[in-house]
């Protein structure tokens, strides 16, 4: 029972990042309609999307190869697997010690490559402009994102997700500039990374801004339920990640399954703040010009190094 | 309040005072520039008081009422009616693009925490790793001054370079004393008067508030 314990956890964590995913998405897109003064289809209206994709058909152009069909299972398993390294109830994740915070970039990483191929593979023009934007996009995102979660890195002295969260669990609460700075960094990243306004607009088909959306418009049936649910896992890892590396209080502590109700308590309502903090940017916000993207990605490059340096500096 | 607390609260508002300075240096729009730089005069004027009481110098409290008077309300005023009348165009114009800026204004607060480091070991006050962030701020209120065009956005810099004089004042020695800061205070108000008055001038003689403009003032050879 002892050594099943870690294993148990893990198999739940997982199950609640396929399941909760959608309804963050489903929480998210409510919350706009209501915002914008729309009715809104519910908070489940993504799992039903899913099921509607997954029941049709798939149309394949005849030119496509292997790495179009290959790319939604490679998107989906990368990013599942991401969803079980980050403590997201408890730290206790036996899987967390095979990876740390720079594998975890390098599986979005995977995820991302294989995207932009598959959106060059059909060859049509939205496809390659799509995969283009993506890169340059991740380009920029990347160093960002690494330098934001080494500053977490440098306080905890760490790199392993579970050890970090943990540690910052442990230490008492102060003010620490550079932690704040790496927030807001991380904050910026985030929304890039997940192509939402200001940066992508997620809801969009409209040919000229689309970026995420122009990679995947070749995709139907199972294919783009796949890749759907994993842009959601998507959201979901990045908001709770962030919630467990700058806000870990709730998250239970190793053996430690009493606190596990609490702690996934916590965790919806921590998400469902963060869900409203989205809507609120995306409401307030317009979608930003394409060549503006880079200033907004080093303007979270700057706070991310402000936040390593005044780490050195101030602490 | 303890001295640890007091410590902590400085160093968030010095993180603050960077951060303005490199939003100083990002920032497109002139009103902005002048938002930024009030909300620097804000931060340094909290963070003198907040020395002032820790170190229990109540005289500090008179020179972070004049930074608030000064820098927060005066300053800002006075370059806002200043551009208000000679209908300068709202945008800001860089020598150098504003992402190469932001990695060079990094470069110089690396350099100028390696500068400090010496001091760092030698000082014994609270307030002693704020200095490296006032060299900073220094160091980036040049930089302004160098890569931009308009002789308007190169006083905000040099003013932000005043904030960051100041407050390594504060921070390494805990103030100047009373009468130097009074000085310095009305040297500032009176520059900025003289500098709308030289403002006028350029226009009037180049029609333009650009500084290329006053290469032309050299002699042929």
């Amino acid at each position: 029972m002892k050594n099943l314990y870690p294993i148990l956890i893990e198999a739940l964590q997982v199950l609640i990042v396929l399941v909760a995913s959608p309804v963050l998405v489903g929480w998210v897109r409510a919350l706009k309609c209501r915002a914008q003064g729309r009715r809104s289809a519910g908070v489940f209206q993504p799992y039903r999307d899913l099921r509607k994709l997954f029941m049709k058909d798939i149309v394949l152009a005849e030119n496509a190869s292997w790495v179009f069909r290959f790319t939604p299972y490679v998107v989906f398993g990368s990013t599942l697997l991401a969803g079980a390294i980050i403590p997201i109830i408890s730290v206790d994740l036996p899987l967390a010690a095979t990876a740390d915070i720079i594998a975890l970039v390098a599986l979005f990483a995977i995820a991302r490559f294989f995207t932009a191929l598959a959106g060059m593979d059909v060859g049509t023009a939205f496809g390659g402009m799509g995969s283009s934007r993506e890169m340059m996009v991740a380009s920029l995102a990347e160093p960002a994102m690494l330098m934001s979660v080494f500053t977490v890195s440098l306080a905890s002295h760490s790199t392993s997700l579970s050890f970090m969260a943990h540690s910052l669990l442990e230490t008492s609460v102060v003010l620490r500039p550079s932690l704040a700075f790496a927030l807001i960094a991380f904050a910026l990243i985030a929304i890039a990374e997940n192509g939402r306004i200001p940066v992508d607009n997620p809801s969009t088909h409209l040919e000229l801004t689309m970026i995420h959306e122009a990679m995947i418009l070749e995709y139907s049936g199972r294919h783009l339920a796949l890749i759907e649910w994993a842009s959601m896992m998507k959201l979901f890892l990045f908001s709770s990640l962030g919630v467990s590396l700058f806000f870990p209080w709730g998250i239970a502590g190793p053996s430690d399954p009493l606190m596990l109700p609490l702690a996934f308590v916590a965790l919806a309502c921590k998400l469902a703040l963060v869900g409203a903090a989205i809507v609120l940017i995306e409401t307030r916000l317009a979608k930003m010009r394409i060549f503006r993207v880079p200033e907004f990605l080093g303007a979270a490059f700057l706070l991310s190094t402000l936040g390593m340096l005044s780490f050195f500096m101030l602490e | 309040m303890s001295q640890h607390l007091a410590a902590e609260i400085n160093s968030v508002l010095s993180a603050l005072i960077l951060l303005s300075a490199f939003g100083l240096l990002v920032q497109r729009r002139i009103y902005g520039l002048l938002h930024i730089f009030a909300w620097q005069g804000v931060f340094l004027s909290i963070s003198t008081a907040v020395v002032g009481y820790s170190a229990g110098l109540h005289h500090l409290y008179i020179s972070a009422i004049l930074t608030l008077a000064l820098k927060v309300f005066a300053l800002p005023y006075i370059l806002y009616v200043l551009i208000h009348k000679l209908k300068i165009k709202k945008e800001v114009e860089d020598v150098v693009n504003v992402p190469t800026t932001m990695l060079i204004g990094i470069a110089l607060v690396i350099f100028s925490y390696h500068l400090t480091a010496p001091i760092r070991e030698l000082s014994t006050l609270v307030t002693r790793s704020t200095l490296a962030v006032a060299l900073a701020t220094v160091m980036l209120g040049l930089l302004m001054m160098i890569t931009r065009k308009k002789a308007v956005t190169q006083i905000i810099g040099f003013l932000a370079l005043e904030n960051g004089l100041f407050f390594a004042a504060t921070s390494a020695t805990y103030g100047m004393p009373l009468v130097v800061e009074l000085g310095v205070a009305l040297d500032i108000l009176i520059a900025a008067f003289i500098f709308g008055i030289f403002f006028f001038q350029i226009r009037t003689t180049f029609d333009s508030l650009d500084l290329k403009e006053m290469e032309k003032l050299k002699e042929e050879d």
